[in-house]
């Protein structure tokens, strides 16, 4: 399968919440659509939507608990509402609003939360969400998303909007390389193959992929193929693929930018350890908060990069 | 279309009593619940659901052009059962199987589960929140529907009321009416012991309502608040109704305190019943 792969520096490509606002203001001649803005949208790229329909723009201000109550009670009078914020301060700050008054009622209500991850900065853990998939997972009937780029972004913002149900879309901060081409194949629920490879798998989602597609580049020069696997879609989580590379490689590396407990690791390593037992190796924060620093620097401090992909996969094939 | 029931003093009266006398039978029958937090909002619902201002429809309960009712003090489902079933929703020998495994009358209301409940509720203070979403939804589709929001005083103390408060007011969405079922006790203690709300309709006054206080067992003076907050222009409403908790039971009345989330034990049932004066 080719998705069009093009493999460029950190620099060139959009970050995903960028991406993200511009298909939100796109998809905004859908009038089901409103917005409902933790005060950011200068930050989450809603302001495109806001400049194009103000009068279904709701600023809630920095009130994220009453912010995701308004979005539940617009979804249960037919509205297709859109909140977003700072994915910490949405997903851990408006926990049980989001369990109480969307995930219970199962409304359509979908939640976009930007600046997830380290790869922030200098703002410094207070505004780092690394946490947020394991909360939002943990939500029964929600769909979660990680997407690896700017095209992705854009079609799994088109993606989100369509499906009927409570959505999480994790959006990062920095610019992040351009992976997939304009049009590429992208469906809820399915992961997308993005390198062919028999030997080991590598299943990231977010910053990570493109890390995944660097550290199986030096792989290859060791002679070993790794498959890399884009699992955009942490819940529900693409069975099949998981299963299929369990039976034809060796084992697997899962690389996200998220803390140990209960985000794409755990939720692979539940699907391992029930249809095909194989080795595995973890790629992610751990069990600590970060510090301030730059992007890049943080990254590396904190072991998120092609080489720990790759240490990571040759501890797997190992033995 | 969804239409308002309109129905003489002497009828609403007998309305009241009947509800009350569901929420004792349903709370008994499941040995738990809420009935001391229901009895406190009965005026406040019969004159909503049958006393001309809310407009509804039980055979099409998702009308747009419906007027919206969420109970978002959740613990005082009995109460709203009661009225759903008094109005048509369901059946109202259904209201005994509340808490029941396989009843949709869950112990806290579950809007997926039954027709007639706007909100899923008991995480305190989230109703006000979904009452905006909804307001905001109408105005945008310019209907002329209305919000109406219970939220009790205890639950007054979350943060989340004040967020909504902020909001609604700066909205000037005057199409949302809060009614505070002031009912002076919370799970331990006192309201007011516990943290004082004092001035309350004054809060809700600085947070850019109109506000009235009345006596929430008043059917006249509840009735008059409704009509009051439907004329009021540029603002939302806040009904500031001092209740008695537990209202209409000796027993109850008299531990007001010392009542909360227990039921009418069953052999005080019979006794409770003839207070109320319900028939049988």
């Amino acid at each position: 399968m080719s998705f069009g792969l093009s493999h460029v520096e950190l620099p060139e490509g959009a970050a995903t919440r960028e991406a993200f606002g511009a298909a939100l203001a796109e998809a905004g001649v859908d009038e089901r659509i409103v917005v409902v803005d933790g005060d950011v949208n200068n930050s989450t790229f809603t302001n495109h939507f806001m400049d194009r329909y103000p009068e279904r723009f709701f600023n809630a201000g920095i009130a994220e608990a009453n912010m995701v109550g308004i979005a539940a009670g617009l979804a249960a009078a037919g509205k297709i509402p859109v909140a977003a914020t700072f994915s910490t301060f949405l997903m851990s700050n408006a926990f049980d609003q989001i369990r109480m008054s969307v995930a219970f009622p199962n409304l359509n209500v979908k939640l976009v939360g930007s600046h997830a991850g380290i790869s922030i900065g200098e703002d410094g853990p207070s505004q780092m969400a690394i946490e947020d998939i394991a909360l939002a997972c943990a939500l029964p009937g929600f769909t979660v998303i990680v997407p690896a780029d700017a095209t992705s972004a854009k079609a799994a913002t088109v993606a989100m909007l369509e499906r009927e149900g409570p959505t999480f879309l994790r959006c990062g901060r920095p610019k992040v390389p351009v992976i997939y081409k304009e049009g590429a194949d992208f469906e809820l629920g399915r992961a997308n193959q993005l390198r062919d490879g028999d030997d080991v798998t590598i299943i990231a989602n977010g910053i990570m992929v493109c890390m995944a597609l660097d550290a199986a580049e030096a792989l290859s020069k060791e002679g070993v193929e790794a498959r890399v696997v884009d699992m955009h879609t942490v819940k529900p989580i693409d069975t099949a693929a998981i299963e299929s590379a369990a039976n034809e490689t060796r084992g697997i590396v899962v690389a996200e930018e998220h803390l140990a407990y209960g985000g794409l690791g755990s939720t692979v390593a539940m699907v391992v350890a029930e249809k095909r037992p194989v080795r595995m190796a973890f790629v992610n924060v751990g069990d600590t908060f970060a510090t301030s620093g730059k992007p890049d620097e943080l990254l590396v401090q904190y072991g998120l990069t092609p080489a720990a992909i790759l240490d990571a996969a040759r501890r797997v094939l190992k033995d | 279309m969804p239409e308002s029931h309109k129905e003489d003093v002497t009828d609403l009266e007998a309305r009241a009593r009947r509800i009350r006398s569901h929420i004792v039978r349903a709370t008994t029958a499941a040995a738990s619940g809420h009935p001391s937090s229901s009895l406190s909002l009965v005026e406040l619902v019969t004159v909503l659901y049958f006393g001309g201002v809310l407009r509804y429809d039980p055979n099409d309960p998702q009308n747009p052009d419906r007027d919206r009712f969420i109970l978002s003090k959740g613990h005082a489902a009995p109460g709203l059962y009661a009225v759903l079933a008094e109005a048509g929703y369901f059946p109202v020998d259904q209201l005994t199987d509340l808490r029941k495994l396989g009843s949709p009358l869950e112990g806290h209301p579950n809007m997926c589960r039954l027709p007639g409940v706007e909100a899923s509720t008991g995480s305190l203070g989230q109703g006000l929140s979904i009452g905006i979403g909804h307001a905001l939804a109408i105005r945008l589709d310019g209907r002329n529907a209305r919000v109406y929001v219970v939220v009790g005083d205890g639950e007054s103390e979350e943060g989340q009321v004040w967020e909504a408060a902020m909001y609604a007011g700066n909205q000037g969405l005057d199409n949302l009416t809060v009614i505070v079922d002031r009912n002076g006790y919370q799970q331990t203690d006192a309201v007011d012991r516990v943290q004082a709300l004092d001035p309350l309709d004054g809060k809700f006054e600085a947070f850019g309502f109109a506000t009235k206080v009345i006596d929430g067992h008043s059917l006249e003076e509840v009735a008059a608040a409704y009509q009051w907050a439907h004329g009021v222009e540029g603002k939302p409403q806040a009904i500031i109704a001092n209740t008695i908790k537990g209202k209409g039971v000796a027993l109850l009345e008299a531990k007001q305190g010392g009542w909360h989330g227990k039921p009418i034990p069953a052999d005080e049932e019979a006794k409770a019943l003839e207070e109320i004066g319900a028939g049988a």
